[in-house]
């Protein structure tokens, strides 16, 4: 049961700056000495409470849904960014067709509920493609990959217009005023620090994106939420319950802090420029 | 050297065609007409300062010349470049590369260090190699006595530092022709006079400088040809000595009073002439 104290402990001096303070006398570092002090009191006493027990012994289990839900959060971001980039592009064009089309799609997929999403790609897509003689499944858990990309990709592409457009025509000019052609400008001037701007959201968007690939567990995806359900129905005790969803809060915080911190310090540094 | 002893220098190339030449230029922007028929003419050599109320299309001349605003009507010329007549964007670089722009709001590039502001343009536009580039870039940064501030971005620099870099970012495509575009506006006054003693030295050297100005003493002192413009239309025009002196219109005599009468108040004496060696912190102009 350490473990999952451990994890945030794990992950947080690596990006926390507060130098001066001992490693081991940060706040990660004194509860987790706090936590392992008391492990070793249970063990050597023989006075582990049962729900402990218990949850010692799912604990693998439901890392290896934790990994699930990693697994789909991070397909569902690549996909998601690369469609939202091409998405933001299309939403720039001086073609009002594709101007008006990715704005509908922006707009279609940033208002739905994500759960309703995840139905849709789930219901929608076959279980299995038939291509000419082949077959190939196709997994509930790809599905709900794209049900995340679809919202994410519409945050995306806002993201990467509104960072596009943050850019003060100033600059073009003044690019323009140095025999810069257009696409030199875009590329060496405006994309630069377009990533820049679009990087403390983007991983805002991927923090939020990781929390919603608990939903996956609801179109029957064995991720850590399914894995919970099923452990707190098997041990069938309400403590352990408790304490099973007080380790999914405690999983899922050691996902996303980490993310958060390193938001706050891309933007700290980059007040700078 | 003084702008009366380069007018003489410059008059024995009077003769030859104007290095810049706006013939009855006419621009609007949508129902607002700002242009409405401007004849100009720069000699090389030549600094000229376009002064005039604020909208009076000052700024908007100097976009016509650099084609990034095209002109309604009229014809500009550049050299031998028919600035009006072109189209294509290859055009339009080659102009650029030959003439600098230095803008009221700098506009450095915020994500490049100083050094990289000034190598961007000569290395990927004009194609020269990144070494010599960056030798070029330092030399001019010491034109400008910002060589300890290489390393540094934009963002680091005050108004007055920021300006000097935007005049060597200019000067690093080795301009023909530089446009100022009213370029102390933005700067509080304890900075004015470093970003000036700049361009000072560059009207020094000879270089072709066409200035939107609102500082009238600075124009007086280095300008050749003054060109006052009110309303879209230029009203008068001259050498120095004439258009602040005797100047013919009531409106330029109007203006004149208005913006030296306030220069008067608060700025009494003339800023004698600096030496070269004299330190930027301590040219104050005493406004």
């Amino acid at each position: 049961m350490a473990s999952e104290i451990a994890l945030p402990q794990g992950s947080a001096p690596a990006i926390a700056a507060d130098a001066g303070t001992p490693a081991w006398r940060r706040p990660w570092a004194l509860a987790a000495w706090a936590a392992l002090a008391l492990v070793a009191f249970w063990a050597a006493t023989g006075t582990t409470p049962t729900a402990f027990v218990h949850l010692w012994t799912w604990l693998p289990a439901l890392l290896r849904g934790l990994l699930a839900n990693i697994e789909i959060s991070v397909l569902a971001m690549v996909l998601g960014t690369l469609a939202g980039l091409l998405v933001g592009a299309l939403s720039l064009s001086p073609l009002r067709v594709l101007r008006v089309a990715a704005r509908w799609y922006v707009q279609v997929f940033r208002n739905a509920p994500v759960l309703v999403l995840v139905y849709f790609t789930t219901y929608v897509f076959p279980f299995e493609l038939h291509l000419v003689s082949w077959t190939f499944p196709f997994p509930d858990w790809i599905k709900v990959v794209l049900g995340l990309a679809l919202p994410a990709s519409a945050n995306v592409a806002e993201i990467f217009r509104g960072a596009i457009q943050s850019i003060p025509s100033a600059q073009w000019e003044a690019a323009q005023s140095l025999a810069f052609r257009r696409s030199e400008i875009f590329r060496l001037i405006v994309l630069p620090q377009c990533l820049r701007r679009m990087l403390p959201p983007w991983m805002n968007l991927y923090a939020s994106i990781t929390m919603s690939t608990a939903l996956a567990s609801l179109v029957g995806v064995h991720d850590v939420v399914d894995t919970a359900q099923i452990a707190s129905n098997t041990v069938a005790r309400t403590d352990f319950t408790i304490l099973v969803y007080f380790t999914l809060l405690g999983l899922f915080f050691a996902c996303c802090y980490p993310i958060a911190r390193a938001t706050r310090a891309l933007e700290r540094r980059h007040d700078r420029h | 050297m003084t702008a009366t002893d380069r007018s003489s220098a410059t008059t024995a190339a009077a003769h030859e065609a104007p290095l810049v030449a706006l013939r009855d230029v006419h621009l609007r922007f949508g129902a607002n007409e700002v242009l409405k028929g401007i004849d100009l003419e720069v000699r090389r050599g030549e600094a000229v300062s376009i002064i005039g109320p604020s909208g009076s299309g000052k700024s908007t001349i100097l976009r016509c010349i650099t084609g990034l605003l095209r002109p309604q009507r009229g014809a500009i010329r550049v050299g031998d470049t028919q600035v009006d007549a072109l189209r294509s964007e290859a055009e339009l670089i080659a102009l650029r590369k030959r003439v600098g722009f230095v803008f009221q709001q700098y506009n450095l590039f915020p994500h490049l260090t100083v050094l990289e502001n000034l190598v961007i343009a000569p290395t990927r536009v004009a194609g020269r190699d990144r070494a010599a580039a960056q030798r070029e870039a330092r030399a001019l940064l010491d034109k400008v006595r910002l060589s300890h501030k290489e390393a540094a971005y934009p963002g680091e620099l005050s108004g007055g530092q920021q300006q000097r870099v935007a005049i060597a970012r200019a000067l690093a495509m080795r301009p023909e022709l530089m446009l100022f575009d009213e370029v102390t506006s933005a700067l509080d006054p304890e900075t004015v006079g470093e970003v000036l003693t700049v361009i000072r030295d560059l009207v020094q050297e000879g270089l072709t400088c066409v200035l939107v100005t609102h500082e009238m003493r600075f124009a007086e002192e280095i300008s050749d040809q003054v060109y006052f413009t009110e309303a879209g239309v230029i009203v008068e025009h001259g050498p120095a000595p004439r258009i602040f002196g005797q100047p013919e219109s009531e409106r330029t005599r109007a203006f004149l009073r208005r913006a030296l009468g306030e220069g008067a108040r608060t700025a009494p004496a003339r800023p004698a002439p600096l030496p070269e060696a004299l330190p930027f912190e301590r040219l104050r102009f005493a406004l």
